[in-house]
Protein backbone atom coordinates (compact mmCIF):
# COMPACT_ATOMS: atom_id res chain seq x y z
CA UNK A 1 0.00 0.00 0.00
CA UNK A 2 1.37 3.69 -1.28
CA UNK A 3 0.21 6.03 1.61
CA UNK A 4 -0.47 9.46 0.31
CA UNK A 5 -2.49 12.46 0.58
CA UNK A 6 -3.95 15.59 -1.53
CA UNK A 7 -6.00 18.63 -1.10
CA UNK A 8 -8.88 19.63 -3.17
CA UNK A 9 -11.18 21.80 -3.81
CA UNK A 10 -14.60 20.46 -4.20
CA UNK A 11 -17.69 22.26 -5.69
CA UNK A 12 -20.83 19.86 -5.48
CA UNK A 13 -23.92 21.08 -7.42
CA UNK A 14 -27.03 21.67 -5.63
CA UNK A 15 -28.44 17.80 -6.16
CA UNK A 16 -25.77 16.11 -4.20
CA UNK A 17 -26.03 19.02 -1.20
CA UNK A 18 -27.76 15.77 0.77
CA UNK A 19 -25.32 12.86 -0.32
CA UNK A 20 -23.59 11.21 2.33
CA UNK A 21 -20.21 11.80 0.40
CA UNK A 22 -17.64 11.75 2.98
CA UNK A 23 -19.31 8.92 4.93
CA UNK A 24 -18.63 7.14 1.72
CA UNK A 25 -15.01 8.18 1.12
CA UNK A 26 -14.35 6.71 5.13
CA UNK A 27 -16.04 3.20 4.53
CA UNK A 28 -15.75 2.49 0.48
CA UNK A 29 -12.63 3.44 0.15
CA UNK A 30 -10.91 3.65 3.95
CA UNK A 31 -9.84 7.40 3.57
CA UNK A 32 -9.03 9.64 6.35
CA UNK A 33 -11.03 12.65 5.45
CA UNK A 34 -9.70 16.01 6.96
CA UNK A 35 -12.36 18.72 6.26
CA UNK A 36 -10.33 22.05 6.17
CA UNK A 37 -13.31 24.75 4.46
CA UNK A 38 -16.70 23.70 3.92
CA UNK A 39 -19.78 25.80 2.89
CA UNK A 40 -22.72 23.48 2.10
CA UNK A 41 -26.00 24.70 2.39
CA UNK A 42 -29.73 22.78 1.95
CA UNK A 43 -30.09 22.81 -1.47
CA UNK A 44 -27.41 24.72 -2.42
CA UNK A 45 -24.61 24.61 -4.51
CA UNK A 46 -21.62 24.39 -2.18
CA UNK A 47 -17.88 23.68 -1.70
CA UNK A 48 -15.23 22.17 0.16
CA UNK A 49 -11.57 22.32 0.70
CA UNK A 50 -10.85 18.50 1.80
CA UNK A 51 -7.44 16.50 2.55
CA UNK A 52 -7.92 13.02 1.40
CA UNK A 53 -5.37 10.51 3.05
CA UNK A 54 -4.53 6.96 2.07
CA UNK A 55 -3.92 4.01 -0.29
CA UNK A 56 -3.27 5.90 -4.04
CA UNK A 57 -5.37 4.02 -5.61
CA UNK A 58 -8.24 4.49 -3.20
CA UNK A 59 -8.08 8.02 -3.94
CA UNK A 60 -8.47 7.88 -7.42
CA UNK A 61 -11.02 5.78 -6.96
CA UNK A 62 -12.57 8.04 -4.82
CA UNK A 63 -12.03 10.67 -7.06
CA UNK A 64 -13.66 8.88 -9.86
CA UNK A 65 -16.58 8.34 -7.56
CA UNK A 66 -16.85 12.01 -6.68
CA UNK A 67 -16.61 12.86 -10.39
CA UNK A 68 -19.28 10.29 -10.80
CA UNK A 69 -21.77 12.65 -8.64
CA UNK A 70 -20.96 15.33 -11.02
CA UNK A 71 -19.05 17.46 -8.53
CA UNK A 72 -15.99 18.81 -9.74
CA UNK A 73 -12.91 19.06 -8.03
CA UNK A 74 -9.51 20.43 -9.02
CA UNK A 75 -6.22 20.56 -6.60
CA UNK A 76 -5.68 23.21 -3.88
CA UNK A 77 -3.74 26.04 -5.30
CA UNK A 78 -3.38 28.45 -2.56
CA UNK A 79 -2.15 32.21 -3.03
CA UNK A 80 0.40 32.23 0.28
CA UNK A 81 1.58 35.45 1.68
CA UNK A 82 3.79 35.45 4.66
CA UNK A 83 3.73 38.57 7.21
CA UNK A 84 7.35 39.43 6.83
CA UNK A 85 7.81 41.61 9.61
CA UNK A 86 7.06 39.18 11.97
CA UNK A 87 9.10 36.23 11.14
CA UNK A 88 11.86 35.04 13.18
CA UNK A 89 13.68 33.25 10.28
CA UNK A 90 13.51 29.60 12.26
CA UNK A 91 13.36 27.96 9.41
CA UNK A 92 10.63 25.65 10.10
CA UNK A 93 9.10 26.28 6.48
CA UNK A 94 11.65 25.42 4.47
CA UNK A 95 11.63 21.72 4.79
CA UNK A 96 8.10 21.07 4.23
CA UNK A 97 7.89 23.60 0.99
CA UNK A 98 8.46 21.13 -2.33
CA UNK A 99 10.08 23.99 -4.38
CA UNK A 100 11.97 25.71 -2.33
CA UNK A 101 10.35 28.81 -2.00
CA UNK A 102 11.09 29.30 1.57
CA UNK A 103 15.15 29.89 1.20
CA UNK A 104 17.56 30.68 3.61
CA UNK A 105 19.79 33.47 2.44
CA UNK A 106 23.40 32.31 3.41
CA UNK A 107 24.65 36.13 3.77
CA UNK A 108 22.01 37.78 6.07
CA UNK A 109 20.82 34.45 7.50
CA UNK A 110 16.97 35.33 7.32
CA UNK A 111 14.17 33.02 5.61
CA UNK A 112 13.34 34.23 2.80
CA UNK A 113 10.02 33.86 0.37
CA UNK A 114 10.40 34.01 -3.08
CA UNK A 115 6.28 33.60 -4.67
CA UNK A 116 7.03 32.98 -7.96
CA UNK A 117 8.41 29.66 -6.97
CA UNK A 118 5.04 28.86 -4.84
CA UNK A 119 3.07 26.30 -5.99
CA UNK A 120 0.10 26.87 -3.92
CA UNK A 121 0.61 23.19 -2.08
CA UNK A 122 -0.16 24.83 1.57
CA UNK A 123 2.10 22.50 3.30
CA UNK A 124 4.02 25.57 4.85
CA UNK A 125 1.14 27.16 6.78
CA UNK A 126 0.58 24.97 9.49
CA UNK A 127 4.51 24.14 9.58
CA UNK A 128 5.23 27.84 10.56
CA UNK A 129 5.39 27.76 14.54
CA UNK A 130 4.05 31.57 14.81
CA UNK A 131 1.68 31.23 12.48
CA UNK A 132 2.97 33.98 10.31
CA UNK A 133 1.99 31.73 7.02
CA UNK A 134 -1.65 32.72 5.24
CA UNK A 135 -3.76 31.76 2.44
CA UNK A 136 -7.21 33.48 1.90
CA UNK A 137 -8.48 30.45 1.31
CA UNK A 138 -8.45 29.60 4.68
CA UNK B 1 42.76 30.03 36.38
CA UNK B 2 43.36 26.40 36.98
CA UNK B 3 47.42 27.00 37.80
CA UNK B 4 47.97 27.22 33.80
CA UNK B 5 50.93 29.86 32.79
CA UNK B 6 49.02 32.38 30.46
CA UNK B 7 50.71 35.35 28.57
CA UNK B 8 47.71 37.38 29.29
CA UNK B 9 45.93 37.66 32.65
CA UNK B 10 42.78 39.77 33.39
CA UNK B 11 40.54 39.53 35.90
CA UNK B 12 36.78 39.93 36.07
CA UNK B 13 37.28 43.59 37.96
CA UNK B 14 39.76 44.69 35.27
CA UNK B 15 37.15 44.32 32.29
CA UNK B 16 34.26 46.05 34.78
CA UNK B 17 36.47 48.80 35.18
CA UNK B 18 37.12 48.99 31.76
CA UNK B 19 33.18 48.65 30.80
CA UNK B 20 32.56 51.70 33.44
CA UNK B 21 34.99 53.84 31.64
CA UNK B 22 33.41 52.89 28.55
CA UNK B 23 36.84 51.53 27.10
CA UNK B 24 36.24 47.86 27.04
CA UNK B 25 36.64 46.36 23.45
CA UNK B 26 33.66 44.13 23.23
CA UNK B 27 32.96 42.00 19.67
CA UNK B 28 30.59 39.24 19.03
CA UNK B 29 31.77 34.99 18.26
CA UNK B 30 31.50 35.82 14.65
CA UNK B 31 33.58 38.72 14.95
CA UNK B 32 35.91 36.96 16.72
CA UNK B 33 36.74 34.33 14.89
CA UNK B 34 38.21 37.11 12.40
CA UNK B 35 40.34 39.01 15.02
CA UNK B 36 41.94 35.66 16.30
CA UNK B 37 42.85 34.49 12.35
CA UNK B 38 44.52 37.96 12.17
CA UNK B 39 46.03 38.81 15.13
CA UNK B 40 46.55 35.03 17.00
CA UNK B 41 45.27 34.43 20.25
CA UNK B 42 47.70 36.28 22.54
CA UNK B 43 47.06 39.28 21.11
CA UNK B 44 43.34 38.80 20.84
CA UNK B 45 43.11 38.70 24.20
CA UNK B 46 45.15 41.13 24.96
CA UNK B 47 42.89 43.62 22.71
CA UNK B 48 39.31 41.30 23.12
CA UNK B 49 37.77 42.32 26.68
CA UNK B 50 34.66 40.01 26.27
CA UNK B 51 33.09 38.01 23.18
CA UNK B 52 29.10 37.96 22.85
CA UNK B 53 26.97 35.14 21.74
CA UNK B 54 23.55 34.51 21.09
CA UNK B 55 20.74 32.04 19.98
CA UNK B 56 17.56 31.56 19.53
CA UNK B 57 15.63 28.59 19.66
CA UNK B 58 12.58 26.56 20.62
CA UNK B 59 13.47 25.63 24.30
CA UNK B 60 10.56 23.06 25.48
CA UNK B 61 11.51 23.13 29.30
CA UNK B 62 10.81 26.74 29.98
CA UNK B 63 8.46 28.36 32.14
CA UNK B 64 7.17 30.86 34.47
CA UNK B 65 6.42 31.46 38.27
CA UNK B 66 3.63 33.73 38.96
CA UNK B 67 2.74 35.59 41.66
CA UNK B 68 -0.81 36.80 40.91
CA UNK B 69 -2.05 38.63 44.52
CA UNK B 70 -4.26 37.52 46.98
CA UNK B 71 -7.49 37.47 46.56
CA UNK B 72 -10.55 39.12 49.16
CA UNK B 73 -11.60 36.90 50.61
CA UNK B 74 -8.32 34.85 50.71
CA UNK B 75 -7.97 31.47 48.15
CA UNK B 76 -5.57 28.99 48.20
CA UNK B 77 -5.57 28.24 44.91
CA UNK B 78 -5.05 24.60 43.82
CA UNK B 79 -6.47 23.93 39.85
CA UNK B 80 -5.53 27.10 38.36
CA UNK B 81 -5.98 28.19 35.05
CA UNK B 82 -4.48 30.72 32.56
CA UNK B 83 -6.64 31.32 29.35
CA UNK B 84 -7.72 27.61 29.84
CA UNK B 85 -4.09 26.36 29.78
CA UNK B 86 -3.67 24.60 33.08
CA UNK B 87 -0.38 25.60 35.59
CA UNK B 88 0.46 24.09 38.64
CA UNK B 89 -0.88 25.36 41.83
CA UNK B 90 0.44 22.72 44.10
CA UNK B 91 2.69 25.62 45.66
CA UNK B 92 1.80 28.38 47.86
CA UNK B 93 -1.84 30.47 48.05
CA UNK B 94 -0.88 32.69 44.59
CA UNK B 95 2.15 31.39 43.46
CA UNK B 96 1.67 29.07 40.33
CA UNK B 97 3.98 28.17 37.84
CA UNK B 98 2.91 27.90 33.68
CA UNK B 99 4.98 25.84 32.07
CA UNK B 100 5.78 26.73 28.37
CA UNK B 101 4.14 22.84 26.70
CA UNK B 102 1.23 23.08 28.89
CA UNK B 103 -2.05 22.30 26.75
CA UNK B 104 -5.61 23.20 27.84
CA UNK B 105 -7.54 19.84 27.88
CA UNK B 106 -9.78 20.37 25.09
CA UNK B 107 -7.16 20.60 22.46
CA UNK B 108 -7.24 17.80 20.44
CA UNK B 109 -3.68 16.82 20.47
CA UNK B 110 -2.60 14.74 17.96
CA UNK B 111 -6.20 12.83 17.23
CA UNK B 112 -6.64 14.56 14.43
CA UNK B 113 -2.82 14.14 12.75
CA UNK B 114 -0.96 15.69 13.06
CA UNK B 115 -1.98 18.19 15.81
CA UNK B 116 -1.99 22.07 15.42
CA UNK B 117 -1.34 22.68 18.92
CA UNK B 118 -2.57 26.21 18.50
CA UNK B 119 -2.34 27.56 22.00
CA UNK B 120 -0.60 26.43 25.18
CA UNK B 121 1.26 27.77 28.10
CA UNK B 122 3.94 29.86 25.49
CA UNK B 123 1.37 31.65 24.39
CA UNK B 124 -0.10 32.51 27.71
CA UNK B 125 3.80 33.83 28.71
CA UNK B 126 3.90 35.53 25.39
CA UNK B 127 0.87 37.06 25.97
CA UNK B 128 1.80 38.11 29.63
CA UNK B 129 5.17 39.84 28.32
CA UNK B 130 2.96 41.95 25.47
CA UNK B 131 0.70 43.31 28.37
CA UNK B 132 -2.55 41.42 27.46
CA UNK B 133 -4.62 40.37 29.72
CA UNK B 134 -5.03 36.75 30.56
CA UNK B 135 -8.30 34.98 32.43
CA UNK B 136 -7.35 33.49 35.50
CA UNK B 137 -9.67 30.79 36.55
CA UNK B 138 -8.57 28.72 40.05
CA UNK B 139 -10.19 26.55 42.13
CA UNK B 140 -9.48 25.26 45.59
CA UNK B 141 -11.21 23.27 48.53
CA UNK B 142 -10.99 26.24 51.44
CA UNK B 143 -9.30 26.50 54.31
CA UNK B 144 -10.33 28.57 57.44
CA UNK B 145 -7.50 30.60 56.67
CA UNK B 146 -8.12 30.79 52.96
CA UNK B 147 -11.77 30.53 52.93
CA UNK B 148 -12.51 31.58 49.16
CA UNK B 149 -13.24 27.98 46.50
CA UNK B 150 -13.12 29.08 43.37
CA UNK B 151 -12.33 33.17 41.31
CA UNK B 152 -12.46 33.45 37.60
CA UNK B 153 -10.90 37.13 36.98
CA UNK B 154 -8.12 38.85 34.62
CA UNK B 155 -4.68 39.42 35.38
CA UNK B 156 -2.17 41.73 34.12
CA UNK B 157 2.03 41.51 34.00
CA UNK B 158 1.93 44.82 35.26
CA UNK B 159 -1.02 44.24 38.25
CA UNK B 160 0.36 40.55 39.26
CA UNK B 161 3.31 40.73 42.14
CA UNK B 162 5.49 38.69 40.18
CA UNK B 163 6.30 37.11 36.73
CA UNK B 164 9.41 35.51 37.19
CA UNK B 165 10.91 33.68 34.02
CA UNK B 166 11.98 30.42 35.11
CA UNK B 167 13.38 27.60 32.96
CA UNK B 168 15.29 24.38 34.04
CA UNK B 169 16.66 23.62 30.94
CA UNK B 170 17.96 26.21 28.03
CA UNK B 171 20.42 27.10 26.00
CA UNK B 172 21.77 23.32 24.82
CA UNK B 173 25.73 23.62 24.44
CA UNK B 174 24.54 21.53 21.31
CA UNK B 175 21.85 19.59 19.16
CA UNK B 176 21.05 16.73 17.16
CA UNK B 177 21.12 17.41 13.73
CA UNK B 178 17.51 15.03 13.08
CA UNK B 179 16.99 13.23 9.60
CA UNK B 180 13.96 10.09 9.03
CA UNK B 181 14.94 6.63 7.93
CA UNK B 182 11.11 5.65 7.75
CA UNK B 183 8.81 5.45 4.49
CA UNK B 184 6.60 8.48 5.74
CA UNK B 185 6.58 11.85 6.23
CA UNK B 186 7.23 12.46 10.30
CA UNK B 187 6.33 15.54 12.93
CA UNK B 188 8.73 16.41 15.09
CA UNK B 189 9.92 18.87 17.54
CA UNK B 190 13.05 19.00 15.05
CA UNK B 191 10.10 19.99 12.17
CA UNK B 192 9.06 18.31 9.49
CA UNK B 193 11.61 14.98 8.52
CA UNK B 194 10.54 13.84 5.28
CA UNK B 195 10.94 9.96 4.38
CA UNK B 196 14.16 8.10 3.42
CA UNK B 197 16.39 10.59 4.61
CA UNK B 198 15.00 13.44 2.16
CA UNK B 199 16.05 15.71 4.58
CA UNK B 200 17.83 17.38 7.89
CA UNK B 201 17.37 19.70 10.40
CA UNK B 202 19.67 21.14 12.78
CA UNK B 203 18.70 23.50 16.07
CA UNK B 204 21.75 24.70 17.46
CA UNK B 205 23.47 28.23 16.96
CA UNK B 206 27.15 26.59 16.20
CA UNK B 207 29.90 29.21 16.03
CA UNK B 208 27.20 31.77 17.88
CA UNK B 209 25.91 29.51 20.50
CA UNK B 210 26.99 30.33 24.35
CA UNK B 211 28.01 27.14 25.29
CA UNK B 212 30.19 26.40 22.60
CA UNK B 213 32.27 29.77 23.33
CA UNK B 214 33.12 28.05 26.52
CA UNK B 215 32.86 24.48 26.49
CA UNK B 216 34.88 23.91 29.95
CA UNK B 217 32.59 26.50 31.38
CA UNK B 218 35.64 28.33 32.69
CA UNK B 219 33.47 31.72 33.19
CA UNK B 220 30.04 30.84 32.47
CA UNK B 221 28.15 29.47 35.81
CA UNK B 222 25.86 30.72 38.76
CA UNK B 223 25.31 34.07 39.01
CA UNK B 224 26.43 34.74 35.14
CA UNK B 225 24.26 37.70 34.24
CA UNK B 226 23.14 37.25 30.72
CA UNK B 227 20.37 38.70 27.87
CA UNK B 228 17.08 36.44 28.41
CA UNK B 229 13.90 37.33 26.66
CA UNK B 230 14.78 40.97 25.70
CA UNK B 231 15.55 41.83 29.71
CA UNK B 232 18.25 40.86 31.85
CA UNK B 233 18.59 37.16 33.98
CA UNK B 234 20.93 35.48 35.00
CA UNK B 235 22.22 31.40 35.30
CA UNK B 236 20.49 30.07 38.23
CA UNK B 237 22.46 26.59 38.42
CA UNK B 238 23.13 24.28 35.74
CA UNK B 239 20.09 22.39 33.71
CA UNK B 240 18.49 19.58 33.84
CA UNK B 241 20.08 16.44 31.92
CA UNK B 242 23.20 18.53 32.41
CA UNK B 243 26.29 16.11 31.21
CA UNK B 244 29.62 17.10 30.20
CA UNK B 245 31.68 14.68 31.17
CA UNK B 246 33.04 11.43 29.30
CA UNK B 247 31.25 13.45 26.05
CA UNK B 248 32.74 13.24 22.76
CA UNK B 249 34.75 16.59 21.91
CA UNK B 250 36.22 17.96 18.75
CA UNK B 251 39.67 19.62 18.64
CA UNK B 252 38.87 22.98 20.50
CA UNK B 253 36.78 20.89 22.81
CA UNK B 254 33.42 21.56 22.03
CA UNK B 255 31.18 18.63 23.04
CA UNK B 256 30.22 16.47 19.48
CA UNK B 257 26.15 15.79 21.46
CA UNK B 258 23.83 17.72 23.72
CA UNK B 259 26.23 17.66 26.98
CA UNK B 260 26.09 21.11 29.18
CA UNK B 261 22.65 23.36 29.84
CA UNK B 262 21.67 26.02 32.02
CA UNK B 263 18.71 27.03 33.95
CA UNK B 264 17.82 30.50 33.70
CA UNK B 265 15.68 33.53 35.27
CA UNK B 266 15.02 36.63 34.54
CA UNK B 267 11.99 39.28 35.92
CA UNK B 268 9.77 39.19 32.93
CA UNK B 269 8.47 42.61 33.48
CA UNK B 270 11.59 43.57 31.21
CA UNK B 271 11.24 40.71 28.37
CA UNK B 272 10.08 41.24 24.65
CA UNK B 273 7.97 39.64 22.84
CA UNK B 274 10.58 39.52 19.96
CA UNK B 275 13.02 37.37 22.05
CA UNK B 276 10.18 35.06 23.52
CA UNK B 277 7.88 33.77 21.26
CA UNK B 278 5.43 31.07 21.58
CA UNK B 279 5.78 28.05 18.80
CA UNK B 280 2.68 25.57 17.99
CA UNK B 281 4.86 22.97 16.46
CA UNK B 282 2.76 20.33 14.37
CA UNK B 283 2.45 16.78 15.37
CA UNK B 284 4.61 17.66 18.22
CA UNK B 285 2.87 20.25 20.68
CA UNK B 286 3.47 23.83 21.82
CA UNK B 287 7.11 25.38 23.09
CA UNK B 288 8.68 28.77 23.30
CA UNK B 289 11.67 30.18 21.33
CA UNK B 290 14.27 32.03 23.88
CA UNK B 291 16.59 34.20 23.33
CA UNK B 292 19.44 34.19 25.15
CA UNK B 293 23.00 35.99 24.77
CA UNK B 294 25.44 35.84 27.23
CA UNK B 295 29.09 37.56 27.63
CA UNK B 296 32.38 35.98 28.05
CA UNK B 297 34.99 37.51 29.27
CA UNK B 298 38.75 37.30 28.02
CA UNK B 299 40.10 36.50 30.67
CA UNK B 300 43.62 34.87 29.17
CA UNK B 301 44.04 33.76 25.84
CA UNK B 302 42.87 29.98 26.09
CA UNK B 303 39.58 31.51 26.53
CA UNK B 304 40.31 34.02 23.37
CA UNK B 305 40.97 30.47 21.58
CA UNK B 306 37.86 29.01 22.18
CA UNK B 307 35.96 31.90 21.33
CA UNK B 308 37.53 31.86 17.75
CA UNK B 309 35.97 28.44 17.33
CA UNK B 310 33.96 28.23 13.65
CA UNK B 311 30.83 26.54 11.89
CA UNK B 312 33.50 24.21 10.23
CA UNK B 313 35.05 23.13 14.03
CA UNK B 314 31.64 22.46 15.16
CA UNK B 315 30.03 18.94 14.65
CA UNK B 316 26.64 17.64 15.53
CA UNK B 317 25.38 13.76 15.51
CA UNK B 318 22.72 12.76 12.72
CA UNK B 319 20.16 11.04 14.70
CA UNK B 320 17.27 8.96 12.83
CA UNK B 321 13.54 10.41 14.45
CA UNK B 322 11.62 8.03 13.11
CA UNK B 323 12.86 4.49 15.13
CA UNK B 324 16.22 5.15 16.49
CA UNK B 325 15.41 8.36 18.72
CA UNK B 326 11.84 7.33 19.48
CA UNK B 327 13.02 4.29 20.91
CA UNK B 328 15.70 6.02 23.06
CA UNK B 329 18.55 3.68 21.32
CA UNK B 330 19.62 6.33 19.24
CA UNK B 331 22.96 5.98 17.68
CA UNK B 332 24.57 8.55 15.52
CA UNK B 333 24.50 7.57 11.53
CA UNK B 334 27.72 10.30 11.39
CA UNK B 335 29.10 13.47 12.72
CA UNK B 336 28.49 16.61 10.91
CA UNK B 337 29.89 20.32 11.05
CA UNK B 338 27.84 23.20 11.43
CA UNK B 339 29.80 24.94 8.08
CA UNK B 340 28.26 21.83 6.09
CA UNK B 341 24.49 22.27 7.42
CA UNK B 342 24.83 25.91 6.94
CA UNK B 343 26.01 26.02 3.41
CA UNK B 344 22.79 23.51 3.10
CA UNK B 345 23.55 19.86 2.07
CA UNK B 346 24.82 17.52 3.98
CA UNK B 347 26.07 13.71 2.79
CA UNK B 348 24.60 10.61 4.35
CA UNK B 349 24.90 7.23 2.49
CA UNK B 350 26.25 8.66 -0.47
CA UNK B 351 23.21 10.65 -0.79
CA UNK B 352 22.70 14.77 -1.10
CA UNK B 353 20.50 15.57 1.60
CA UNK B 354 19.18 19.08 1.97
CA UNK B 355 19.81 20.63 5.57
CA UNK B 356 17.37 23.59 6.96
CA UNK B 357 17.48 25.02 10.75
CA UNK B 358 14.70 25.52 13.31
CA UNK B 359 16.32 27.72 15.48
CA UNK B 360 17.05 31.37 13.88
CA UNK B 361 20.76 32.36 13.47
CA UNK B 362 19.17 35.66 11.81
CA UNK B 363 18.46 36.39 15.45
CA UNK B 364 21.19 34.41 17.77
CA UNK B 365 23.51 37.42 15.70
CA UNK B 366 21.20 40.17 16.61
CA UNK B 367 20.95 39.24 20.33
CA UNK B 368 24.72 38.90 20.29
CA UNK B 369 24.63 42.37 18.95
CA UNK B 370 22.40 43.63 21.22
CA UNK B 371 24.20 42.39 24.24
CA UNK B 372 27.13 44.03 22.83
CA UNK B 373 25.91 47.27 22.50
CA UNK B 374 24.46 46.78 26.16
CA UNK B 375 28.43 46.35 27.50
CA UNK B 376 29.59 49.33 25.75
CA UNK B 377 27.15 51.58 26.56
CA UNK B 378 28.29 50.68 30.27
CA UNK B 379 24.88 49.44 30.78
CA UNK B 380 25.46 45.58 31.40
CA UNK B 381 28.47 44.32 33.17
CA UNK B 382 30.50 41.02 33.65
CA UNK B 383 29.65 38.89 36.63
CA UNK B 384 32.08 36.07 38.31
CA UNK B 385 30.36 33.37 39.10
CA UNK B 386 29.54 32.13 42.73
CA UNK B 387 30.53 28.60 41.51
CA UNK B 388 31.10 27.20 38.01
CA UNK B 389 29.28 24.65 36.93
CA UNK B 390 29.99 20.79 36.52
CA UNK B 391 32.80 20.11 34.01
CA UNK B 392 35.70 18.39 32.69
CA UNK B 393 39.30 20.59 33.40
CA UNK B 394 39.87 21.96 30.29
CA UNK B 395 42.45 19.58 27.59
CA UNK B 396 42.50 21.71 24.66
CA UNK B 397 45.76 22.66 23.14
CA UNK B 398 46.04 26.21 22.88
CA UNK B 399 47.52 26.64 18.64
CA UNK B 400 49.42 29.70 19.24
CA UNK B 401 50.42 30.51 15.72
CA UNK B 402 49.02 33.01 13.97
CA UNK B 403 46.52 31.25 11.58
CA UNK B 404 46.41 33.77 9.05
CA UNK B 405 46.63 31.40 5.54
S1 LIG C 1 2.32 26.77 -0.47
FE1 LIG C 1 3.63 24.99 -0.92
S2 LIG C 1 4.96 25.69 -2.58
FE2 LIG C 1 4.03 27.53 -1.72
S3 LIG C 1 5.53 28.22 -0.21
FE3 LIG C 1 4.05 26.94 0.90
S4 LIG C 1 4.96 24.92 0.89
FE4 LIG C 1 6.06 26.09 -0.68
S1 LIG D 1 8.41 29.10 9.80
FE1 LIG D 1 7.38 31.09 10.01
S2 LIG D 1 8.66 32.25 11.45
FE2 LIG D 1 9.86 30.49 10.79
S3 LIG D 1 11.05 31.27 9.05
FE3 LIG D 1 9.20 30.39 8.18
S4 LIG D 1 7.76 32.10 8.05
FE4 LIG D 1 9.40 32.76 9.41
Amino acid sequence: MKETSTRLVLHFPKETWDKPVIYKLVKDYDLIVNILRAEILPKMEGSAVIELRGDRKKIGEAVKFLRNLQIKIKPLELDIFREDEKCVHCGACIAPCPTNAFYLDKETFKVEFDKDKCVGCGHCIPACPIRIIYSAEF
Amino acid sequence: MRGENFKVVKTYEEINEKIRKGEAVVVTAEEMIEIVEELGVVKAAQEVDVVTTGTFGAMCSSGAFLNVGHTKPRMKMEEVYLNGVPAYGGIAAVDLYIGATALPENDPRNEVYPGKFEYGGAHVIEELIAGEDIELEAYAYGTDCYPRREIKKLINIKTINDAILCSPRNAYQNYNVAVNKSSRTIYTYMGTLKPNFGNATYSGAGQLSPLMNDPFFETIGIGTRIFLGGGIGYVAFHGTQHFTFNVKRSKKGQPMEGAGTLMVVGDMKQMDTNFIKAASILGYGVSMFVGIGIPIPILNERIAYYTSVRDDEIFAPVIDYSVDYPSGNAKPLKYVSYGELRRGFIELNGKKVPTSPVSSYYKAREIANILKDWIKSGKFEISRPAETLPAPEPNVKIEYGERRG
